[in-house]
């Protein structure tokens, strides 16, 4: 059941089954989960490493600001729910 | 240089206490006494990691009927890689599962035959309902994300809600409902087992009511004979996966032992890496170059990658025509044939699968 987007207060946490990992191969960061694999870039690597249960979306971009530019919490709602839709992370309500 | 595969399909031995008359692996099964040992398993799971695998699908047969299980899964735990076990759940004992838990696998797909005992244990060829329940409990109580798998067909179909209902009782994280794929024992089988269209309209509304109230993730595989196009087979040749037979043949996937003059080349004889990226099994239909029409010049060909080699080998005889099952394939006649044949409501008995004595190979090709 995916929500059709992520509320800015929304407190994301990586979904049952999920591994993050670092992929020596591909030089990436990577989210492994039951049937698949996301090899992330930079920033999706950042806020995958955020989705810790206990920040939320707002909290998560004010993390981001501090090491990267022009972080907006709309692009980091629209990355957990493209998150969230692979099952990779999850979100309550 | 093609792509780096992330999967590895480990079909670690092609035993199993099951005898499934739905199962893909092929009628001539590999002997216990030719199947890779533990430290040749380990090498190909390191060889694996070098060339960009990042999940091990350890699979069978039963893997569970490998006693060297619990080593084999701490090799690949600790290479990094996502460890996913793939059981029938006979022979899983909650101090098994713990020592397999402990050792790093991360999840775990538990096969299931129907929602109705007697009709599982018919399917099964053996008694494993009671079994599924205690493996599902196990698996629950461990802690660990649970798929429950269950291939459909004729015998089941009409059964989807209840299978769906058996799994949200067995507390599954995610159902894979996957309709039959006729390859191996399945193709032998594929009178009992096609379905009617009418069975698959009942069961495509009964997936759509569930979806709405579920909180399982529910990954329904369509069935591609009665399809107007084909599945994107593999994500394409040699693209994203690549299988390892019990006896370390190196396939494309699974079936593809079947396509005649393919030159399989085995782990005991050259690497991983260099069967991956310069055999002729691999490179045969690897991209877009080998297409004919009318695959070659379609706008789907980056969709389904001109469908299923195996399929196309097996109904028209050449494994580089395109897919019958696709509405454009002059071959597709063939396919409405075998459905107004086949596809029929009337029980057909199943052959069980087992272990085959001698015989000519591809004994699973077509026959009418």
């Amino acid at each position: 059941m995916t929500t059709p987007g992520t509320n800015l207060d929304a407190v994301p946490r990586l979904g049952k089954g999920v591994k993050t990992s670092y992929d020596r191969t591909r030089d990436s960061h990577v989210v492994l989960f039951p049937e698949g694999v996301l090899v992330l870039n930079e920033t999706a690597a950042a806020v995958v490493e955020l989705c810790d249960g206990h920040r939320s979306v707002t909290g998560i971009a004010a993390k981001l600001a501090e090491d990267f530019d022009g972080v907006r919490p709309e692009d980091v709602a629209d990355l957990v729910t493209r998150l969230a839709e692979r099952k990779v992370v999850e979100t309550d309500g | 240089m093609a792509e780096a595969p992330f999967g590895l399909l480990a079909e670690l031995t092609h035993r199993c206490p099951l005898r499934c008359g739905y199962c893909s692996n092929p009628v001539e099964l590999v002997r216990r006494s030719a199947e890779l040992d533990t430290a040749e398993w380990c090498a190909v799971f390191d060889q694996a990691r070098e060339l960009g695998v990042l999940q091990y699908h350890l699979s069978g047969g039963e893997p569970l009927a490998r006693k060297d299980l619990p080593e084999l899964v701490s090799h690949a735990a600790g290479l990094g890689g996502y460890v996913n076990l793939v059981t029938s759940g006979l022979g899983l004992t909650a101090e098994r599962l713990a020592d397999l838990h402990g050792r790093g696998v991360d999840h775990v797909q538990l096969s299931v035959q129907d929602a109705d005992p007697a009709t599982a244990n018919r399917i099964a060829g053996v008694r494993a309902f009671t079994h599924k329940e205690e493996a599902a409990r196990l698996i629950r109580q461990a802690g660990l994300p649970l798929t429950v798998n269950v291939v459909l067909h004729r015998v089941n179909l009409d059964h989807v809600a209840d299978i769906i209902a058996l799994a949200e009782r067995m507390g599954a994280d995610r159902l894979e409902l996957a309709n039959t794929q006729y390859y191996g024992w399945a193709l032998r089988n594929r009178a009992a087992l096609l379905p009617t269209r009418e069975q698959l309209r009942r069961a495509d509304e009964a997936v759509a009511r569930a979806r709405e109230t579920t909180r399982m993730e529910i990954v329904y595989v369509i069935a591609d004979y009665h399809e107007a196009h084909p599945k994107p087979c593999m994500h394409g040749w040699g693209a994203r996966q690549l299988t390892v037979a019990p006896n370390g043949d190196v396939l494309p996937c699974p079936a593809a032992g079947v396509i005649e003059g393919l030159g399989v080349e085995n782990v005991r004889d050259r690497s991983l890496a260099g069967i991956w990226h310069d055999s002729g099994a691999f490179n045969a239909f690897r991209g877009f170059d080998w297409m004919r029409e009318p695959c070659r010049s379609c706008v789907r060909r980056e969709i389904d990658f001109g469908g299923c080699r195996c399929q196309a080998f097996q109904l028209t005889g050449d494994a580089a025509n395109t897919d019958p099952v696709c509405s454009l394939s002059p071959h597709h006649g063939e396919v409405d044939l075998i459905l107004s044949r086949e596809a029929r409501p009337e029980p057909v008995a199943l052959t069980m699968r087992q272990v085959t004595t001698g015989g000519p190979r591809n004994t699973s090709r077509v026959t009418r």
